[in-house]
């Protein structure tokens, strides 16, 4: 947003008439949000009809089907220290990524700070983690395929189980996945400077700004979004 | 990055007269709010996690996951993703759509309650 004159929005109503001032006429909708951000976020609705349908699905298939659906209790049980843990490799990737979240957050803050050396620090520890959070998610993946799980296929109960839960946790691990590489690109640019002395993009030849520390933020904290949901639906429930 | 303008005079869509510097706006918080709410979302997952370590079975067990779900969702909508802090032009285009998505939901509900009374009737072999 420059010294551009715009829409004195201080002087308009709130609540529910100043969503309506917002939205009539031929003006823009979303004011002091700047595009990047909006675009961001109207991607972020789209992809959460994305996991919705896909977990729609998994509901439909599991409150259909008349043969018992697998207990994830101990499905993703792992044998530690000689005994049975149920979901603690889950609870683990959850701790991980609600870490990774957290220090998102702090890289945005310290980003509109300008502090170059400590927000790129936090973006690569968010990119650790989320690493981290794909190479379980590859332990897991591992474990259950050595123990026959298919897409359409697995010992212990109905067969939609293998389909919704590679279809739902590999979705998830890509958007992670994305995220790392993102981070590792945005936290590049945060520590050459690129934010501080306005170096224009390779692919969109424009000038960026600390705000796209907090767009990345907005879908890595997306992802974290994602997984609780998974978490509570898929593992749990 | 330029910007449309609502009234007043076209400004040239040059990257001439933006500042070489990123603009200052944006969400500045104390970190302490980032902190707190990062806490919560540890409480919170624990307590989840919990649900199935002591076995909850049926009622209970639902209504605690979904409890825990919707206010980790929250938080994080809320605090990390900066909503709180966002016009609510915004807010409300990006939140309203969920309902779409409960309809859904309630939709397939019925739907497969249907089916499976179907497969239980037709289908002995599934039984």
């Amino acid at each position: 947003m420059t010294d551009v004159p715009s829409v004195p929005v201080r002087s308009r109503p709130p609540g529910w008439r100043g969503i309506v001032a917002d939205w009539s006429s031929d003006q823009r909708a979303f004011k002091q949000v700047s595009w990047k951000k909006a675009m961001m976020w109207i991607f972020l609705l789209s992809d959460t009809f994305v996991f919705s349908c896909f977990l729609v699905a998994y509901m439909t298939a599991r409150s259909s089907t008349t043969i018992p659906w697998p207990n994830p209790s101990e499905v993703f049980a792992l044998h530690l220290f000689g005994q049975d843990i149920p979901l603690i490799l889950i609870a683990i990737m959850t701790f991980v990524l609600i870490s990774s979240s957290g220090t998102m957050a702090l890289a945005v803050n310290y980003g509109y700070r300008r502090d170059r050396r400590m927000t790129a620090r936090l973006m690569l520890a968010t990119a650790a983690l989320g690493a981290t959070f794909v190479g379980m998610q590859a332990f897991e993946w591992t474990k259950l395929i050595r123990e026959g799980v298919r897409p359409w296929s697995n010992p212990w109960g109905a067969e939609q189980f293998g389909a919704t839960f590679f279809m739902i946790t590999g979705f998830h691990g890509t958007h992670v996945t994305f995220g790392v590489i993102f981070l590792l690109i945005i936290a590049r640019k945060v520590l050459r400077g690129d934010f501080d002395t306005g170096r224009r993009g390779y692919f969109t030849s424009r000038r960026g700004g600390y705000e796209n520390v907090e767009v990345m933020g907005l879908y890595w904290h997306f992802v974290d979004l994602v997984w609780v949901f998974i978490f509570a639906f898929f593992y749990l429930w | 990055m330029p910007e449309t303008i609502v009234h007043g005079p076209a400004v040239p869509d040059t990257h001439a007269n933006l500042a070489a510097v990123a603009h200052e706006e944006g969400q500045h918080h104390p970190l302490k709010v980032y902190f707190i709410v990062w806490g919560w979302l540890f409480v919170l997952s624990a307590c989840s996690y919990l649900v199935d370590y002591v076995g909850l079975r049926g009622y209970p067990r639902w209504s605690l996951i979904l409890l825990f779900m919707l206010i980790k969702a929250g938080l994080i909508v809320a605090v990390f993703m900066h909503m709180v802090w966002e016009r609510r032009a915004l807010a409300y285009a990006i939140l309203l759509p969920m309902f779409a998505v409960i309809v859904f939901v309630g939709i397939m509900a019925v739907e497969s309650d249907y089916t499976v009374l179907i497969r239980r009737e037709y289908f002995a072999a599934d039984k």
